[in-house]
């Protein structure tokens, strides 16, 4: 017996362990190192940051974050950032879940057609959009405008949300349909009674990538916008041009950037991998 | 070929087990002959599945130790190890063909390709997949599906014993006979060790020339269908196999004499049973049987329920709260007048808690 | 599952359709229109026919812009796909730490992504960033503004930091939907290592794998604004990505015209790609429902 193993787990497995340690250690600081640096720097002082070099702050400072919550010019920011968000989430789910029933359950004319058109603003390159986009809203007047972002930011958001709902809503049987129309129930109290509750979860996880999508995107948010709408992001690279190197209000302004994020990310974690896979796992 | 035993063998998936529920396995000490054909019979939860990983491998126990043929083979990993299993559901590599599939573990073993190629088609006639051979795995039935996996636990020639993990489960009650049926044809054939888990006592029963009964972590009683039936080693045994079970009546027992109640009944044994432990009566429904008149150790019941079921009628009788069942044979008369329930002395048993003891003396 | 027939569904339909026509065909329309015209300011425009088209499908800009795409996504795909697959295979399965890993691997994901660029232009900067300094210190002559190679592999590091984990996500789902049974009898068969990844894993992953790699090439194709906040395209033009080429020549030249022809083109290969994914991903419904 040359494999000698004093506990009950099997020898294989036991060394597979340590390997795993290893390379989630690595790579979870890897991806945490550069978010440390950026807290690191976020609570020190820019006489600090550009003086000397430290791995923790030498006088620990909140000024940089005391600055942006007191100045209307960095809050508002946020506020700008977040209700766009919200708007688009909000959006982007009412009028996908219909649309996604009818894909999942139906055929039609063009359903194919139409679904590829849809796959296809997803894949379109904001880049390609940023021009006419900022000629298209101001002349119908939504430039500057909450609702103008939220829209705009529809564009690869309801198509993303369509996909991922059509997924969840593949999962649910149709007999579930049937014997709900048998029982007597109207579309709509069908539809808001048993079928979404059936799949909440896939609902969860749709809000959560319409958030995300549009909390990250910033090219058609700062096109679209010059100051009553202007995205935290926005405001972030805008301050670093004028006022040259205030690095420190710049970390901590990117700091608060990943908190609204990392919060919503506790709430879906364990259907993050199906939401990325588009329901499809 | 091998023998295999299990040594003072207990598992526990606690890291510091300490109170005996705190096992999945109780401590056992059990040989498995070369060539026979066993069932590992039990309810969901009771071990079986347990047992049946650490003589694969799949687990190491916590103590003791698995011997094949007399060596050691505890620490040794699955791969190394002369077994094989067939699990529930049906396991095939997708992407490969039925050929490629039954070939697998020759090939991860450096069989040479000519040899392979003989014990695939071999066992492909076995299992009258012949034609299926060139098929993509993937687009398969679920009994095809199973029948490969059980193709590559049949195709290594070296192989101690071939273990099945409740295999029929995912497979249409009309097949299932018919798998069973080749499976017991295989097992002739092949004069191979096989341990068959299951929880479905005919399947059992059927299968097997030797059934292990496992009851919340202990084996409880290991030996023929008949003997199962006969001398029910634990009162689960008595109920879990026959249709319907054992009657098991709490006692009181002093020598030959066995009272419940007011009544008593006479033994041809004497029993002295430990203090403080809770004892009980142990009966078939087979030997029982219902007259008109009282008769010698007969107990006065009232009649609830005849029910033909063909063969035999089951007459579910009550004597205060306790009920009793009772097997009347096809041509005998019985009716509600029949009120006196009669022991057959010979086939009662005695329990203490739930084990069945043995009596000092025969008359 | 069988649908049924019905053209009513085209209601339920309908919003979607018009919402997102607002904000794709308008534009759309609209970057036609330029890239046909010719315009010398005061909004006078002259038919330019296919002056445009000719003149980006010839230039040697678009042509480098392309090219560099192109190499981008495959470097992109080359590292994040095998190193997502590696990590996948390394998560946890169980426990406290399956939560925690799969919060903190989401975290780049959803930072937005100017705050990427921001975190990596600190981070590697010589004077205030921990990767800049500490290659400093190691006496490697790193500068990702003047270096050509540090600009790239700073771009590259940035985006497998920023996008692995999702490759390893997707991975990882697919794995946990393999049963236990598969690798118990992987195992009793005597298969190895890497045959156990070969015939069960891979073939398990194979869906979601095909979904990372056309996302990861589709988002890493479009990509703008982490590599534009680190190296403005530069030094010269050697991180300049047709995202960035074209913003530059839309909004900071202003010229309509070609800037309007480079987004039609640039389109039409995307239209391509997805054309390649929508089919593939069909194709893979169809075989999923099958077995």
């Amino acid at each position: 017996m040359s494999t000698v193993a004093t506990s009950s787990i099997a020898p294989i497995k036991k060394s597979r362990f340590s390997r795993q340690g290893i390379v989630m250690t690595v790579y979870l600081v890897f991806l945490l190192l550069p978010i440390y640096w950026l807290i690191n720097m976020s609570l020190k002082t820019n006489e600090e940051i550009l003086s000397t070099f430290s791995l923790w702050p030498q006088h620990l400072t909140l000024d940089n974050y005391i600055k942006i919550f007191t100045d209307p010019s960095w809050y508002s920011g946020y506020i700008n950032s977040i209700t766009y968000v919200v708007l688009n989430t909000v959006i982007s789910i009412t009028v996908a879940l219909p649309a996604a029933y009818a894909f999942s359950r139906y055929r039609f004319l063009g359903d194919k057609h139409l679904f590829f058109w849809l796959l296809t603003n997803r894949m379109a390159p904001p880049a390609v959009f940023a021009l006419p986009f900022f000629q298209l809203y101001s002349s119908v007047g939504l430039f500057d405008t909450h609702i103008g972002v939220a829209l705009a930011h529809c564009l690869f958001n309801v198509p993303l949300a369509v996909w991922i709902l059509e997924g969840f809503m593949s999962g649910v049987p149709k007999e579930i349909d049937e014997t709900a129309y048998i029982d007597g129930y109207s579309f709509t109290r069908f539809f808001t009674r048993i079928f979404m509750p059936l799949i909440a979860s896939g609902i969860g996880v749709t809000a959560f990538f319409c958030f995300m999508f549009s909390w990250v995107e910033l090219l058609l948010a700062r096109t679209l916008t010059s100051v009553a709408a202007k995205p935290i992001a926005a405001t972030m690279t805008r301050t670093v041009s004028a006022s040259g190197m205030d690095w420190g209000v710049l970390a901590a302004a990117g700091v608060l950037t990943i908190i609204p994020g990392a919060l919503v990310i506790w709430f879906v974690r364990n259907y993050i991998a199906k939401g990325f896979a588009l329901g499809r796992v | 070929m091998a023998e295999i035993y299990l040594k003072q063998l207990a598992h526990s998936y606690l890291p510091h087990p300490q109170a005996p529920s705190d096992y999945a396995l109780k401590q056992i000490d059990l040989t498995w002959e070369d060539g026979k054909a066993y069932a590992l019979l039990g309810s969901s939860g009771c071990g079986k599945s347990t047992l049946l990983n650490i003589i694969s491998g799949l687990l190491h126990p916590s103590q003791g130790q698995v011997l094949f043929d007399g060596q050691d083979v505890t620490q040794l990993p699955t791969e190394q190890r002369q077994i094989a299993q067939v699990f529930q559901f049906p396991v095939v590599y997708d992407t490969m063909t039925v050929y490629d599939n039954l070939a697998f573990p020759l090939r991860n073993r450096k069989v040479d390709e000519a040899t392979i190629k003989t014990r695939v088609q071999e066992i492909a006639q076995l299992l009258e997949m012949s034609g299926d051979l060139k098929k993509k795995a993937q687009g398969l039935t679920a009994d095809a599906k199973q029948k490969i996996s059980l193709g590559r636990g049949l195709i290594r020639q070296d192989v101690a014993a071939i273990l099945f993990d409740e295999p029929l489960t995912v497979i249409d009650p009309h097949l299932k006979w018919l798998l069973r049926m080749q499976l017991k044809a295989l097992h002739q054939k092949s004069q191979r060790t096989m341990i068959y888990v299951t929880h479905d006592q005919t399947e059992a029963l059927t299968f097997a020339d030797q059934v292990v009964v496992m009851y919340d972590g202990y084996v409880v009683q290991m030996g023929t269908p008949q003997a199962l039936f006969e001398r029910p080693a634990h009162t689960f045994v008595g109920y879990f196999i026959g249709s319907p079970g054992m009657n098991v009546l709490p006692v009181q027992v002093a020598g030959r004499q066995v009272s419940f109640h007011d009544q008593t009944l006479y033994l041809p044994q004497s029993y002295t049973p430990a203090p403080n432990t809770s004892l009980a009566l142990g009966i078939r429904p087979e030997f029982l049987s219902l007259h008109r008149e009282p008769t010698f150790n007969s107990i006065p019941v009232t009649i609830q329920r005849i029910e033909d079921i063909g063969r035999h009628k089951i007459v579910r009788t009550a004597f205060q709260d306790l009920i009793i069942n009772v097997i009347v044979p096809d041509q005998v008369a019985v009716s509600p007048e029949y009120t006196y329930l009669s022991f057959d002395a010979a086939h009662i048993h005695l329990y203490a808690n739930d084990w069945l003891i043995t009596a000092e003396d025969t008359l | 599952m069988n649908k049924t027939w019905n053209n009513k569904a085209w209601w339920m339909v309908l919003p979607v359709v018009l919402l997102v026509a607002f904000s794709a065909v308008i534009p759309l329309m609209t970057v036609v229109n330029y890239s046909v015209q010719d315009t010398f300011g005061n909004n006078q425009f002259f038919w330019a026919g296919l002056q445009w088209f000719e003149e980006i499908v010839n230039s040697e800009r678009f042509h480098d812009a392309l090219i560099r795409q192109f190499i981008f996504s495959a470097v992109i795909l080359a590292i994040e796909i095998p190193l997502g697959i590696f990590i996948a295979m390394n998560m946890p399965k169980k426990g406290w730490a399956v939560p925690v890993c799969l919060v903190l691997m989401s975290l780049p994901l959803l930072i937005p992504w100017n705050v990427v660029g921001t975190i990596w232009q600190i981070f590697g900067r010589v004077d205030i960033g921990l990767l800049g300094a500490s290659m400093k210190a190691l006496g490697i002559d790193y500068n990702y503004t003047q270096n050509i190679a540090d600009a790239w592999i700073t771009v590259v590091v940035m985006d497998v930091w920023h996008w692995t984990s999702l490759v390893a996500l997707l991975c990882y789902a697919g794995l946990q939907s393999i049963p236990e049974a598969y690798y118990q009898a992987a195992r009793i068969d005597g298969a190895s290592t890497w045959a156990i990844f070969r015939y069960i894993q891979l073939p398990k992953m194979r869906g979601v794998l095909l979904i990372a790699v056309l996302l990861r090439f589709m988002d890493s194709f479009m990509i703008y604004t982490e590599p534009f906040v680190v190296t403005g395209g530069g030094p010269g033009n050697a991180t300049t990505f047709l995202s960035i080429d074209l913003v530059k020549m839309a909004i900071g030249q202003f010229d309509l015209g070609p800037a309007a022809a480079f987004s039609i083109i640039y389109f039409l290969i995307i239209l391509l790609l997805s054309w390649v994914f929508y089919t593939v991903m069909t194709h893979l419904d169809k075989q999923g429902q099958k077995s």
